[in-house]
């Protein structure tokens, strides 16, 4: 039977992450595991995440989690989700600065605080919002353009190639990869798990995906 | 595409059911916050909240397999407060499946909690609930105190600065409750919604007075909400949350549909 491997470092909510893949994952078992040995096994990885992004370093890192996402990228499918997406790039801002996995060239920045016409961009960004399609793929078979998803966030991804950009969301001005993709490792920002139905579609996406194109 | 304006039914739960009080006193049986929670999620609700209401410590036992099972049936954010005094109440609620927890008294009493809550579990999933009335005498400046125990009990602190301070100590958003408002029917306090909405960097929800549609849109559009919670106007079947996003939208404010 083949598994999905959620990678469990101790940081947020994994329970209804966990419902959310169950439902999705059809015949498939959702292993949640932090040892590297046993997701190693896994079929396909799911790397979430919430919080500060030293705190999540720091403790992929204890638990040699990290050198497992690295080794696994292109072996199978990754999907890394929010804090979860942050720390595939190179480097992030917050907490004054922290080296992240490089899987995807680029940094973290944090969103400014504005305001325009009376109106506050108001930091977490929080709430749902649209993402628009950058690139056709079959990562988005039965997802509507400009669909909404639930985000809650204060940094975004700043991907250096545009081609590892699957799509944008804005924010007050600001508009940010908020989906990426590159040799099998595909993130989002948002949560598809607290999503509906667009997110439950993306999450079977995952499920069906083969990591290749 | 601009942030969607969120639409945030609340579940007062005691002792296991969901009721709605009027200015925090009258009781009335609303059901069962499992059926309750699934009906707003298949209204395209935007998030959901439970206060947790219920007296006693060890009724309030009841309130976490609540949250497993609506955690476990619902595909929105689920925030829960009500009685959370420790990290420990913050990480049980977390792992239950809530996505975010409500700190209200225990703010107040020790604002180190919310400071430690949100290094740990990150701003994001910590909103700070603020209940507060106002306190001037008429035709002075308008003046709002926090105020905690249910509203029983006056903390003396200015609200708008109280905000200010709970913003600084680590909250990811508010959730500001008009005492004088609450189960009225009567509209937010828009006045009080805008002193805090503009004094702060996060998003805050306007709680506490819906008896209209009207009353929501006043809520983002005169008190510069970015989330409002309503009770009544949903569980008594008076409106739908759709009908509510229909009729916002036709006034050009961004809903998700």
């Amino acid at each position: 039977m083949s598994t999905i491997g959620v990678i469990d470092y101790g940081m947020g909510n994994l329970h209804s992450l966990s419902h959310a893949l169950g439902r999705a994952a059809g015949e498939m078992r959702v292993d949640v595991s932090y040892d590297p040995d046993k997701l190693r096994k896994a079929d396909r990885l799911i790397l979430p995440g919430v919080g500060g992004v030293r705190q999540c370093m720091g403790e992929l890192q204890r638990l040699e989690l990290d050198e497992l996402v690295k080794e696994m990228v292109g072996q199978v499918p990754i999907m890394g989700i929010c804090l979860g997406m942050q720390v595939l790039l190179d480097y992030s801002e917050e907490n004054n600065g922290v080296d992240a996995l490089g899987v995807f060239p680029g940094e973290v920045r944090k969103f400014v605080p504005l305001e325009r016409d009376g109106e506050k961009r108001k930091i977490p960004h929080m709430g749902w919002n649209q993402v628009h399609f950058t690139q056709e793929h079959p990562l988005w078979h039965g997802v509507s353009q400009d669909a909404w998803f639930y985000f809650v966030h204060s940094y975004f991804a700043r991907p250096i190639h545009e081609e590892h950009v699957l799509g944008k969301t804005e924010y007050f001005g600001e508009r940010f990869a908020s989906v990426l993709l590159r040799d099998g490792v595909f993130a989002t920002q948002f949560h598809p798990e607290k999503s509906q139905s667009a997110g439950m579609q993306l999450l079977v996406n995952f499920m069906n995906w083969d990591g290749e194109a | 595409m601009p942030l969607s304006k969120r639409i945030i039914p609340c579940l007062d739960i005691d002792r296991g059911r969901v009721v709605k009080g009027v200015k925090f006193l009258e009781i009335r049986d609303a059901g069962d916050p499992v059926e309750v929670a699934r009906r707003y999620d298949q209204q395209m609700a935007d998030e959901l909240v439970f206060l947790d209401i219920t007296a006693s410590s060890e009724k309030r036992e009841t309130l976490y397999p609540i949250v497993e099972q609506v955690a476990a049936e619902i595909s929105i954010p689920l925030t829960v407060g009500g009685g959370v005094r420790s990290t420990n109440d913050v990480r049980r609620l977390l792992r239950c499946g809530a996505d975010k927890v409500s700190i209200n008294t225990a703010a107040v009493t020790e604002p180190e909690l919310v400071t430690r809550s949100a290094d740990r579990f990150g701003a994001q999933c910590i909103v700070v609930a603020i209940d507060a009335k106002r306190v001037n005498k008429r035709k002075e400046e308008p003046r709002w105190n926090v105020f905690t125990h249910g509203g029983r009990k006056d903390t003396g602190l200015d609200a708008v600065e109280w905000a200010i301070k709970m913003v600084l100590m680590g909250a990811g958003e508010l959730l500001l409750t008009s005492m004088d408002r609450d189960g009225t029917k009567e509209g937010f306090d828009l006045e009080m919604t805008r002193a805090i909405s503009d004094a702060v960097d996060v998003p805050v929800i306007a709680s506490g007075g819906v008896g209209t549609l009207e009353h929501l849109k006043d809520g983002f559009e005169q008190g510069h909400a970015d989330a409002v919670l309503a009770a009544s106007i949903f569980h008594y079947g008076q409106h739908t949350v759709g009908e509510a996003k229909d009729f916002l939208a036709a006034h050009g404010l961004e809903m998700r549909r």
